[in-house]
């Protein structure tokens, strides 16, 4: 119970300060100077954000002050985090899907909204986030195969979005839908998983405000490989929760399918929370590798969350319910 | 160059080969071009090599006999330590650089995780066979050389097992690797033993 009064009182606090501009320009050029020293390739990229990030679709970016959410640490190279991705419609390859997502059109691009809502229908990309803010958020990134990332997201609050459509009382999960288009995303052609790829949370982890509507990184649009135009960012759930390229938004009572889990039940569950007590049958979640860096770190509860989030499972066997 | 010389050249031309992919893994460490993971990737060129070069190993002996290819003969035995040679620094990636001699840890993956134990079993497969590869240990072990060697074949269904046992969802390549494996496997079963060299 203190907990959740804790959390409720930062959460307030943030909203009502005002970011320091200054300091903001200032984590800028850190932001560049990471960058530049570990890829030599970037500084242009991170330099320019600032007007980039203005220019890009929806309301200018703001940076959320995120309290206990926030994070000190050094975000990924920009460069690493756009060439080594899981993104399956794009091939199995890690480097596949920055070699073969040009072929993804992200524009015109819509949303089907769906099931139990009072407002559903097909919604333009840019008139779902034009009544939002875009915001800067560095999260922690957390792959079930035991590699991390720290990434600058730009989005919006997914629970505020999902909150103008309206949902019914009978709406308890939310499911999402990738683009199915083989001849956009080749990996398709191929039936790895049962296409389209498809995701859900429950509906308050979705309008838990630490869940993202990601739309931008490192200050830019998101790129094809990243999940452009659209993806999912729920930090404390590992990183295939996060699903890319999303054209569906489907309000559901029952608990929806998701791929992974369906793909493989006993090494992959719904809920899919960073947890390094609970190992995939077949590799240790104890601990990550942080790309960029050499030695393995330890992996946290909730993948540092645990605070914001662990009362959303309170009473839940967490090993029944990986 | 005649047909004698080209024949005595060959292993050595396999060996030339052979260290390729881990000059490129060499070259490629000391130049940052290993990805963003270059531990992974270290561990997946490794350990693909190795199986491959132990698949051709294999080969061999049903190429000479069923095709008549006998010049292949003398490559057997550098294909098989090249074959050791990728899964030493395999198993030496998996300890010292994924683990980072973390001896608690790697000895809990080799017990618990199956794919791991598999993938341990086939390098103390290929392990005696190593030691005992010379001409000197050949002529010792005499008809229990042969028998001994034929572990190569454990070593390998173990690596094909794995690789299976590792992917996430994409089996294609090691399906492919547990084919040509069948394969071999298959046109040893053919052959009566009083046959085997």
């Amino acid at each position: 119970m203190t907990h959740r009064i804790r959390i409720r009182h930062g959460w307030e606090v943030a909203e009502r300060e005002v970011t320091d501009p200054e300091l903001y320009l200032r984590r800028r050029e850190f932001l560049g100077a990471t960058g530049a020293l570990a890829g030599g390739l970037v500084l242009g990229a991170c330099g320019s954000s600032e007007s980039e990030a203005a220019g890009a679709e929806g309301a200018p970016a703001r940076r959320a002050d995120l309290g206990p959410w926030d994070t000190d640490e050094t975000p990924t190279s920009r460069e690493d985090a756009t060439r080594y991705n899981n993104f399956y419609e794009f091939g199995t390859g890690k480097e596949d899907p920055a070699r073969n997502a040009g072929t993804l059109r992200t524009r015109p691009w819509s949303v089907a909204v769906e099931g139990e809502v009072a407002r559903p229908g097909r919604v333009a990309l840019e008139d779902l986030l034009k009544p939002h803010a875009r915001e800067e958020r560095i999260y922690r990134l957390r792959c079930v195969e035991a590699w991390s990332m720290v990434i600058p997201w730009l989005g919006i609050p997914l629970g505020e979005v999902l909150k103008r459509f309206e949902p019914t009382s009978k709406a308890k999960y939310v499911a999402f839908d990738t683009l199915l288009d083989p001849e956009q995303m080749p990996g398709q052609r191929r039936s790895v998983l049962d296409w389209p790829y498809r995701e859900g949370l429950r509906l308050d982890e979705a309008m838990h405000p630490l869940s993202l509507l990601a739309t931008g990184m490192y200050g830019e649009d998101l790129p094809n490989q990243n999940g452009a135009p659209l993806r999912l960012v729920v930090p404390w759930k590992y990183g295939f929760k996060s699903i890319k390229s999303i054209v569906r938004i489907r309000f559901t009572a029952e608990q929806p399918y998701t791929s992974w889990s369906y793909e493989a039940p006993s090494e992959y569950g719904f809920f899919a929370n960073v947890n390094p007590e609970v190992d995939h049958p077949r590799w240790s979640q104890k601990r990550e590798r942080r790309i960029g860096e050499f030695r393995k770190r330890p992996t946290l509860p909730f993948n540092g969350y645990a605070e914001s989030v662990a009362p959303l499972y309170a009473g839940m066997d967490l090993r029944k319910h990986y | 160059m005649d047909t004698k010389r080209l024949r005595g050249a060959l292993p050595r031309l396999v060996v030339a080969v052979g260290v390729v992919p881990a000059l490129a893994l060499v070259v490629g460490a000391l130049t940052d071009r290993l990805g963003a993971n270059p531990i992974e990737t270290v561990t997946h060129v490794s350990g693909e090599w190795a199986l491959r070069w132990l698949l051709a190993s294999l080969a061999v002996t049903p190429l000479r006999r069923h095709l008549g290819w006998t010049a292949l003969a003398p490559c057997r035995k550098p294909l098989g330590l090249l074959a050791f040679g990728y899964a030493t620094l395999h198993l030496a990636t998996f300890v010292g650089l994924d683990h980072f001699f973390d001896w608690r840890s790697i000895a809990e993956d080799v017990l618990e995780r199956p794919y791991v134990t598999v993938g341990f079993a086939a390098f103390l497969c290929l392990l005696p066979l190593a030691v005992t590869s010379t001409r000197g240990w050949q002529r010792r072990l005499g008809r229990r050389w042969t028998r001994l060697h034929r572990l190569a074949y454990v070593a390998a269904i173990a690596a094909v097992l794995h690789y299976l046992w590792l992917v996430k969802a994409d089996l294609l390549s090691p399906l492919v690797h547990a084919a040509i494996l069948g394969g071999l496997l298959a046109s040893r079963w053919r052959t009566p033993r009083a046959e085997t060299p």
